[in-house]
């Protein structure tokens, strides 16, 4: 166990230089000049011109070379310091935590919805087969096909629009998460329950858990002892991989429902060039990758005695 | 996890939420709730001040009606010296800011002060000083050369009046405190904003307690708010999806003509268009009645103009006729020199007329203009390149010389007096970065910039005529259509106002039935 934390810890300081080194370089060779860019997002394209682009220039230092820039990003870093949004002038951190909280309130409770719905609809499908089967597979490849966005329409059509029961966008109440969440963790379902589907259907057909009904277990029984660790271990990977793309996958969802997200918020930096907001953003979300790994490997740990095994070796 | 954990974990994030809550915090009912497209990340307001103007947080010194004249805000008079270099402004001595304390001529030498270092009309303003005057509530602005337009840049945003204290060495501000009927109640960057009643107002008392601000970036979004009337007040509609929203009961939907023009900036100084005939068959060939109907869904926003009839000074009554005439277009081509190929295509000289546009994804329509223009110009027998790319190009491309044609939202009405906009766009042979590019007619330029200081309004009318006329005929820039601004009002509300010069919602005039 403290191996594979040291092992993790490791890994975090390589992600956290190697993921801003990388952002650095690609934002830098991006075509088009950086100070226009900014100028367009801080004052608006009504109110810049060649010289608010020039101004922006010589109060930011965007001269100096690229060098320099990197080792005073680099200094900074090491004092744990992401410096300042170079549109907005507030400081990185109060900004991302802003939009990370707001993004990972939103994965989070899109993810519990979609567990919700995707376990019972894998174990269905696995268990009865047939036209259980082909109906959620069908579920599955049709809202698969739709745009996050369209479903997220379709939400707001039924329950704004014609209902009247929650609100179109914003966020600040607990009524405002409802429809976002909802329409992140139908689009999730789709793919986890067949994950389920397939895994669930891996454990009804094998040798252990015949072997097990066969020694007098009833069905449920079996399932309960033999059948949910090992379906648990490859969902449980599967779900850690799949909060990376929520978090970093909301863009639509987000501008969809006025939502102020990481996902959003990033795309935006990204038109403007604001290089603070890219790297520090990019940081969280390698840190965010690296930590939600380390857990699922913990979790993994105690559900799985072959990992136990294999570090105690 | 066992269901009672499930239960407190539920309970904590209800109380996390309900912990959020005010004693008298904004509800449907005792709030207005706007609704538009435009992000704003800081409090600055040479930044985001539109909103905070608009939002009636901070004031300015001078204030404008609905036709674009120039009104007593937060100064009461002011005069100008014979010689035009000193104006004097005699401040209100009622007015509080939002913390209490009173406005003086020293906060107001400090913001504008701040202001002429900042972007904005002022930084390009000839002022020598501004300083406090004979009495407590005077200020006076010393200029290098007279300048009649100092009382539009005053009235711009960025010109607004902010407590001396509250900007530190480097200029930053460090609290948003302004004069206006309402203060600063929630600030959330890029997306929402509250704002509750300032109860010392000087002016008319708003009546109802809140105003809240939402950016909606998508605008399926913003009509689906105003449909389902969680957004009193929704801007920028989608001009396909306005009449959809008009049949609603709801709301109501209110167009209103605004100075902004949808115009071509050409590169005068390009190969293929620097002869005149090139720039009025590429004109003539657009079917501009077509583009207003389909996409912009105002029939009557065909323009050839640069401005609209309101700014009278800059509009000719008599202007050339909106009809395309692809004949005529190709007979113009062909007296410089062109001739059609076999497939019906421009060539000279063995050359392609072939142009690259540029254009940005801002405002949805412009794409789908720029690609109109592409077919209709391929009837012409010109082919037109349409790259969409972001709006800091245009500039860029005037700069480093590398544009052919930019297809641009230009709002002449940013400062209240186009003549600003006017002498940045067009007064220099190299033009404006949102203007024209390399237009020659020295005689024209001059005069225009020439009118900063021109008294006699007939003179004055006449010069601003024959630069329209000269726009009109050497095609500079080549207008295409005029903006119509739709807005969808909920029928709760009661004294919704639209301004054309889009710097104040005017919030404290609304009731909530």
């Amino acid at each position: 166990m403290k191996d594979l934390l040291f092992k993790r810890c490791i890994q975090l300081i390589m992600v956290a230089w190697g993921v801003g080194t990388l952002t650095f370089i690609l934002m830098r060779s991006l075509p088009g000049d950086m100070a226009y860019r900014l100028a367009a997002s801080r004052y608006g394209q009504d109110n810049f011109d060649s010289s608010t682009a020039e101004l922006i220039r010589h109060e930011l230092k965007l001269d100096q070379s690229a060098w320099s820039a990197y080792f005073s990003w680099l200094g900074d870093l090491l004092q744990l310091n992401l410096g300042n949004s170079m549109v907005s002038d507030l400081p990185v951190m109060d900004t991302l935590s802003h939009m990370l909280g707001h993004s990972l309130l939103l994965a989070g409770v899109g993810m519990a919805i979609a567990i919700l719905l995707a376990f019972p609809l894998g174990l269905w499908a696995a268990k009865y087969g047939g036209w259980a089967d082909r109906l959620t597979l069908l579920f599955s490849t049709s809202v698969r096909a739709l745009p996050v966005f369209v479903i997220g329409v379709l939400l707001i059509l039924v329950f704004s629009l014609e209902l009247e029961l929650l609100p179109v966008a914003g966020f600040g109440t607990p009524a405002h998460l409802i429809l976002p969440s909802l329409a992140l963790a139908i689009s999730l379902a789709a793919v986890s329950s067949r994950i389920i589907r397939n895994e669930a259907k891996r454990v009804f057909d094998s040798s252990f858990f015949e072997f097990a009904q066969i020694k007098g277990l009833s069905t449920r029984k079996a399932f309960q002892r033999h059948g949910w660790r090992n379906l648990l271990v490859p969902v449980i990977a599967f779900f850690a991989i799949q909060l990376i793309t929520v978090v970093e996958g909301v863009v639509m969802i987000e501008s969809l429902f006025s939502w102020p997200g990481i996902g959003h918020g990033l795309a935006h930096a990204i038109f403007a060039r604001d290089i603070p907001i890219i790297q520090g953003a990019a940081l969280l979300m390698g840190i965010m990758f690296v930590v939600l790994n380390t857990l699922v490997d913990i979790i993994s740990y105690y559900l799985d005695p072959r990992i136990k095994q294999e570090f105690s070796e | 996890m066992s269901f009672k954990k499930m239960n407190a974990a539920l309970a904590s994030l209800i109380i996390l939420f309900a912990s959020n809550a005010h004693a008298e915090a904004p509800t449907p009912e005792n709030t207005i709730k706007v609704n538009a497209a435009f992000e704003f990340n800081s409090i600055d307001p040479s930044v985001s001040g539109y909103l905070y103007t608009r939002m009636q947080v901070l004031e300015t010194l001078i204030d404008v009606d609905a036709d674009g004249k120039l009104q007593a805000g937060l100064a009461t008079s002011w005069s100008t010296s014979r010689d035009g270099l000193t104006w004097r402004l005699q401040l209100r001595d009622d007015v509080l800011f939002h913390n209490g304390d009173a406005m003086t001529a020293k906060d107001v030498v400090s913001s504008l002060n701040v202001a002429k270092r900042k972007q904005g009309p002022l930084r390009s303003a000839p002022i020598a000083d501004i300083s406090m005057g004979d009495t407590a509530q005077e200020v006076v602005i010393t200029l290098t050369t007279p300048y009649k337009v100092l009382g539009a840049a005053l009235a711009h945003y960025s010109a607004s009046i902010l407590p001396a204290g509250k900007y530190n060495f480097e200029d930053k501000l460090t609290e948003l405190v302004g004069t206006g009927p309402y203060k600063l109640y929630e600030f959330k960057p890029p997306h929402k904003l509250v704002v509750e009643k300032f109860d010392q107002y000087w002016g008319q008392m708003a009546s109802m307690p809140f105003a809240s601000y939402l950016t909606g970036h998508r605008a399926e979004a913003r009509v689906l708010q105003a449909r389902s009337g969680q957004s009193d007040i929704v801007f920028g509609l989608d001009p396909a999806a306005a009449p959809m929203l008009a049949r609603s009961n709801k709301v109501e939907i209110i167009k209103s003509k605004l100075p902004r023009t949808l115009v071509l900036k050409v590169n005068a100084a390009h190969p293929y268009l620097k002869e005149i005939e090139a720039r009025q068959a590429l004109s003539m060939a657009i079917e501009r009645k077509g583009i207003s109907m389909a996409v912009l869904r105002t029939p009557d926003s065909a323009t050839t103009q640069l401005l609209p009839p309101s700014m009278s000074d800059w509009h000719i009554s008599d202007a050339p006729s909106l009809d395309k005439n692809l004949d005529k277009a190709r007979a113009l081509l062909e007296q410089i020199g062109w001739k059609r190929n076999s497939d019906g295509m421009f060539e000279r000289d063995g050359k392609p007329f072939a142009l690259r546009l540029i254009t940005y994804a801002d405002r949805p329509e412009l794409t789908t203009v720029a690609t109109a223009l592409q077919a209709q110009w391929k009837k012409l027998g010109v082919d037109l390149k349409v790259d969409i790319t972001n709006s800091s190009a245009i500039p860029a491309g005037h700069q480093d010389g590398t544009l052919n044609l930019a297809l641009i939202a230009r709002n002449y009405g940013f400062i209240v007096d186009p003549l600003l906009t006017l002498i940045k766009d067009f007064g220099q042979e190299s033009g404006g970065d949102w203007g024209s590019m390399n237009w020659h007619n020295p005689q024209i330029q001059v005069a225009l910039k020439g009118l900063v200081n021109e008294n006699n309004p007939d003179r004055y009318r006449a010069t601003a005529q024959a630069f329209a006329e000269a726009v009109a005929t050497e095609l500079p820039v080549i207008p295409i259509a005029s903006y119509t601004q739709q807005t969808s009002v909920n029928k709760r509300i009661e004294g919704f106002r639209f301004d054309p010069f889009e710097r104040n919602f005017y919030l404290n005039k609304i009731t909530i039935k």
